[in-house]
């Protein structure tokens, strides 16, 4: 069971805090992190075409491997100027 | 240009004091050309601390008027601009700040049509823009053209601000597919900090010096992520897509794109849209459905609505009548289209969008508090 720890920004850090740890099952991927959180807040799913996932300060895509300890950020476009 | 000898070079002696400038650097800025794409909430600190700096020629570009709500945080225009054209504005401003140094004022809208030619009359651009239309379009053009981008976006206490390289990452590298319209609100939708533009757009307005003097360690391959709210920074790593479609290894996109997901005019299919002069008409035989969130309310109601949050509604779907027809609304139109469009997964059949939102309605009628 993975711990890792989530960062989020603008909208999403409004839906589901600020620094946060989730545990996830073995072998799960970012993609499962996210499939995590929509069901706790269904609809954050209108966010997820522009959104992009950061691990341990580099961006990846959902496909990658979470470890133990993994700092996941999502990253969703802003849209001000 | 030469600044050497004119009178004007003790306007610039703290960056004549630093090494990395110098009077080379200083020379180096007269000769440079600057297009800002946007002069809003960004534009205004990149534009001023640009034309303070000595950039030889800067490219004001923006198609709207100041507007009463702009002069929270756009800090180059004044009271008694209201209504006047925001790059005429800018213009006026900048040449009294630096009359030693060109401004072209260009009120027109950045788009596909005139993007290449705007962006190959100048050295640098940098994307103050509130749109994801403008800033896909903006990051094609610079790629194409061969130019570095300074890109930046904000929404209420947060910033991203990155550069962009001819030879990539480009901003499809970093957010390849646009947001679903309505998903990411505008600060005329969402709201902002006033000051956070300008933390946001100086980190900007640095970038573009230390690109244009060709010092330091570009902010390059790194989305720069400000937190207002937390006085935090921090910083996310990309490269440039292989599978990009415009700096990738084999790209498709030969034009900049500008036309797919415009948040703020694109049309659901099958969905009614009410203009803000019949609404009143059309309540006799429907309900409005109030999408904004409860904090809103203190900008204003219009009596008998139903409120049901965008962020509440499909928790609440349950409280409305399938069988009814409903008008829904928000402030300016974007959060209603994505209501409309969780309802009709719902399986409301009845239901149409105020077009423009309670902005444009209160607009109509001086008798309706609203702001």
């Amino acid at each position: 069971m993975p711990v890792v720890r989530l960062v989020a920004f603008a909208r999403l850090r409004e839906l589901f805090g600020e620094r946060r740890e989730i545990a996830l099952p073995e072998g799960a991927k970012v993609g499962d992190l996210w499939d995590t959180l929509l069901r706790e807040e269904p609809h954050a799913s209108a966010l997820a075409r522009g959104l992009r996932f950061a691990r341990n300060g580099a961006l990846c895509g959902a496909e990658t491997a979470l470890c133990e300890g993994d700092e996941i950020s999502l990253l969703p476009p802003f849209g001000g100027g | 240009m030469t600044l050497a000898g004119s009178r004007d070079l003790r306007r610039y002696s703290r960056h004549l004091l630093i090494p990395e400038i110098g009077l080379a650097g200083q020379e180096r800025l007269a000769s440079s050309r600057a297009l800002v794409i946007g002069a809003g909430g960004l534009g205004a600190p990149v534009l001023a601390y640009l034309a303070a700096a000595g950039v030889g020629r800067i490219g004001v570009l923006d198609d709207d008027s100041v507007d009463e709500s702009n002069l929270q945080r756009q800090i180059l225009f004044e009271h008694a601009d209201i209504g006047r054209p925001k790059a005429t504005v800018a213009a006026e401003r900048l040449q009294a700040l630096n009359p030693q140094i060109t401004i072209d004022a260009l009120q027109v809208r950045f788009d596909a049509s005139n993007a290449r030619d705007l962006v190959r009359l100048y050295d640098v651009v940098i994307d103050c823009s509130d749109r994801f239309t403008t800033r896909y379009c903006a990051s094609d053009a610079c790629s194409l053209e061969k130019k570095i981008e300074i890109f930046a976006a904000i929404f209420r206490f947060d910033g991203q601000v990155t550069r962009f390289d001819p030879d990539g990452p480009c901003y499809r590298c970093l957010f390849p597919y646009a947001p679903e319209p309505g998903s990411v609100p505008t600060c005329a939708e969402g709201g902002v900090l006033g000051v956070l533009p300008g933390i946001v757009g100086a980190w900007q307005a640095s970038e573009a010096l230390k690109a244009l003097l060709q010092i330091g360690e570009p902010l390059r391959g790194r989305l720069l992520l400000v937190d207002a709210l937390a006085a935090r920074t921090r910083e996310v790593r990309f490269a440039r897509d292989p599978d990009c479609i415009r700096c990738g290894d084999r790209p498709t996109l030969f034009d900049p794109v500008d036309a797919h997901d415009d948040e703020s005019t694109a049309s659901i299919a099958g969905i009614a849209e009410v203009a803000p002069e019949e609404l009143d008409a059309a309540l006799r035989d429907a309900l409005l459905l109030d999408v904004r969130e409860p904090h809103e309310a203190v900008l204003g109601v219009i009596p008998g609505a139903v409120h049901i949050p965008a962020s509440q509604l499909e928790a609440r779907m349950h409280e409305l009548d399938s069988a009814k027809r409903y008008i829904v609304a928000c402030r300016v139109g974007v959060r209603s289209r994505w209501a409309i469009a969780r309802l009709r997964d719902a399986g409301f059949q009845r239901v149409a969008h105020l077009e423009g939102g309670l902005l444009r309605y209160a607009a109509l009628d001086a008798g309706f508090e609203f702001f």
